[in-house]
């Protein structure tokens, strides 16, 4: 007799109700798990948002973070909670499947029990599903979709962009869609979305003009009301990322700007304006209180799974602010009740993903089955087992990429090493083996180059400084929302609450000071400067993972906290 | 999108490049202005020098004195500055990169009622506070804003 899982709980189940004394967390993992989707339709008007799902067809493991300080204003303030506190906030069951989705808490065990997360089959089924209770629901996806993994890269994002027509995405906003550099992504709007799904973002401009590069919103009648959605690209792009690769465009945050298009979209008649952003959670707090006229930002870059909107008063009223986590993790509905031309109430849930509980959709199945057939030998390829386990997400470090550090130094024969503050990238439990795959969820990107460069103390620290500043800056505007660079090899203190210059400090490689003026070798990868060199990470990183098979737990390399204790982003 | 006024432009030298040009010294504003030139403020070497030199000292804030920058440049030598006055008989508005090694980068004189909005593209060399200074009826008005200078890398 063969019996599925959901089967074999299910006759659990009922052992349980019969009396037996079973009382395990598979058992409990079963329960309330359907319900979970039970979601009653609210109002006339929804919207399904995912974000940053960074490429992710297939169903993995992402452990939320338990470093995530916020400063200033936004000390203690969403999305600068993790685990406990995010609990009591948001007042979830420890112990239960959301408390498992929501934060880091006992992660590599109730990983076991409910199982993978995320993965387009189970999202289209979950969508479909909440479709069908409404009517003409807009699925809206938030960007940095065509990056993320191994197929993406190979197919120039191509797999994603099925993938997503075939979901049924109506309209999107932009990040690392533009690492495929301009020429392709204006190739994908003009060939295959045009129809079909809308690229919106009102914040990019030519540079020599300022003329508008993509349609800044769309409107959409939907039930009777007429709705708008404004687009808003990472803000930072061209800073962030290499500049090379969008030579002519400008971008920016441009509040005045946005403010035009949701008064150009009231003034065609929209009822409901949301805007889809790429602005990381803190820079649409800031932006929610300035801009007027915004019923909800649906929003992403940041990566926070926030279960519930945060209400934003500006000069206009109330806008909701959103957060829809990463990695195909989550899938947020945002319901209004439309009366007399306005909003009069909502409903909101970021649904978790659970892959066992979603059956897969068969076509979405085939499709992955087809991208993924021509790479399936590269992807399935064991590297290495690892004894514990590897993530990314945290302030600091991860230890996934305290994993690439390791092999870079090794490798390269560097004094220390710099990895780029990502905040995507899947999880792997202790145990498991490490694919090549696996390796390309942590590195795919299109300037994998990996490089040995000499530096001095003096730079080392400016570097650090740099990036410190783009994390802690205490005006949200002056952030660019990933990390801090993981750093292998050097010691530090970090003091987050200082300004630029003095935040890092006490810098030892060794146990000794580091010499200002004496330079050292200065292992990286993922440089923006065009016409860099360099061995792709990838190669470095497998290469190190074949020869060791076994990978020890980590250990982590993260600096000297000065000012935080206390911080309820930390844990 | 105006392909000839791109075309043209380009071959001419686009603007950022002129303003590229006047801020490294390579096209001396004293060509084209040279009974005007201001030598002492366009010299100084530090902020308060500057300002005296223009006859800019004690400015008060205006709401009708905007300055759009970014908050962080994309390239720190063309870094977009947008600076208009609605404060009526406007006669001029300078702009300063304070942490710059001359800090006074333009003066711009408006006559006969000229709407007071100037766009330039100016050399930032490191984080710092960009002014503009705005003279109307004997007085003088200043906004500001922090421009950041990255190296980049390392987002999302």
């Amino acid at each position: 007799m063969s019996m599925n899982r959901r089967e074999f709980l299910q006759i659990l189940a009922a052992a349980s109700a019969a009396g037996f004394a079973l009382n395990s967390r598979e058992l409990l993992a079963a329960q309330g798990g359907e319900k979970l989707y039970d979601l009653p339709r609210f109002g006339n008007v929804h919207f399904l948002h995912f974000t940053d799902c960074h490429a992710q067809l297939l169903p993995i493991w992402f452990r939320e973070p338990n470093v995530n300080i916020g400063l200033g204003g936004a000390v203690g303030k969403v999305p600068h909670i993790v685990g406990e506190q995010l609990l009591k906030t948001y007042g979830i069951q420890p112990g239960g499947r959301e408390a498992h989705a929501f934060t880091y808490l006992d992660f590599a065990q109730a990983a076991k029990t409910y199982g993978k997360v995320g993965g387009f089959a189970h999202l289209a089924t979950l969508v479909k599903q909440l479709r069908a209770g409404r009517p003409n629901a807009l699925l809206l996806d938030g960007g940095d979709t065509w990056q993320g993994s191994g197929t993406a890269l190979w197919t120039q994002g191509q797999d994603m962009v099925d993938a997503c027509k075939l979901l049924g995405v109506d309209m999107m906003s932009p990040h690392w869609e533009f690492t495929l550099g301009h020429e392709r992504v204006k190739q994908i709007i003009e060939k295959d979305f045009a129809g079909k799904i809308e690229f919106l973002a009102q914040n990019v401009k030519t540079t020599d003009f300022g003329d508008p590069v993509f349609k800044p919103y769309a409107l959409r009648e939907m039930n009777g009301v007429k709705v708008a959605v404004v687009g808003q690209a990472f803000p930072y792009t061209p800073i962030a990322n290499p500049r090379y690769m969008v030579p002519d465009w400008t971008f920016g945050i441009q509040d005045e700007e946005m403010q035009k298009a949701v008064n150009a979209a009231r003034g065609e008649g929209a009822q409901v304006v949301v805007v889809l952003s790429h602005n990381g959670m803190d820079v649409d707090l800031k932006m929610a209180s300035r801009v007027t006229g915004i019923d909800a930002i649906l929003g992403g870059h940041t990566h926070d799974g926030v279960p519930q909107p945060v209400k934003v008063q500006n000069k206009g009223g109330v806008t909701l602010v959103t957060n829809a986590g990463s990695n195909g993790k989550f899938l947020g509905v945002l319901d209004f009740d439309v009366k007399g031309g306005k909003v009069s109430d909502f409903r909101y849930k970021l649904l978790p993903v659970f892959s066992n509980l979603l059956a897969a959709d068969k076509d979405m199945t085939a499709l992955i089955d087809k991208i993924r057939a021509p790479y399936l030998g590269k992807l399935e390829e064991k590297l290495a087992v690892s004894e514990g386990l590897l993530y990314r997400r945290g302030n600091f470090n991860g230890s996934w990429d305290q994993l690439i550090l390791d092999a870079m130094m090794e490798v390269k024969g560097a004094d220390l090493a710099f990895s780029p503050g990502f905040r995507w990238g899947t999880s792997i439990l202790p145990g498991q083996a490490i694919t090549f795959e696996h390796v390309m969820d942590q590195t795919a990107i299109t300037y994998p180059m990996s490089t040995l460069t000499e530096m001095t103390g003096e730079q080392i620290k400016t570097i650090l400084e740099d990036v410190c500043d783009n994390l802690f800056n205490p005006d949200p505007y002056y952030q660019q929302g990933g990390d801090m660079v993981r750093v292998g090899g050097l010691t530090y203190a970090c003091d987050p609450n200082a300004k630029i210059g003095s935040r890092i400090q006490d810098m030892r490689l060794g146990g000794k000071p580091l010499d200002a003026t004496k330079k050292y070798k200065v292992a990286g990868w993922a440089p923006v400067a065009e016409n860099a060199q360099g061995e792709p990470i990838w190669e470095v990183v497998a290469r190190w993972l074949r020869d060791k098979k076994t990978i020890t737990p980590r250990q982590l390399n993260t600096p000297r906290l000065i000012g935080v204790a206390g911080n309820p982003g930390l844990a | 999108m105006d392909m000839l006024r791109r075309t043209v432009l380009k071959g001419a030298g686009a603007t950022g490049v002129l303003a590229g040009l006047l801020a490294a010294g390579v096209l001396k504003p004293t060509l084209a202005y040279a009974n005007d030139w201001n030598k002492a403020a366009f010299e100084a070497k530090e902020l308060d020098a500057a300002l005296k030199a223009l006859g800019a000292e004690g400015a008060a804030e205006h709401k009708d004195l905007v300055m759009k920058a970014p908050e962080i440049a994309e390239n720190g030598a063309v870094v977009p500055i947008d600076v208009s006055s609605a404060i009526p008989n406007t006669a001029s508005i300078a702009i300063l990169v304070l942490k710059n090694p001359s800090p006074l980068t333009s003066v711009f004189e408006f006559s006969n009622g000229a709407m007071a909005d100037v766009a330039v593209r100016l050399k930032v060399a490191q984080t710092s506070v960009i002014r503009a200074v705005a003279k109307a009826d004997g007085k003088v008005y200043s906004t500001q804003k922090e421009v950041k200078v990255t190296v980049g890398g390392c987002g999302g």
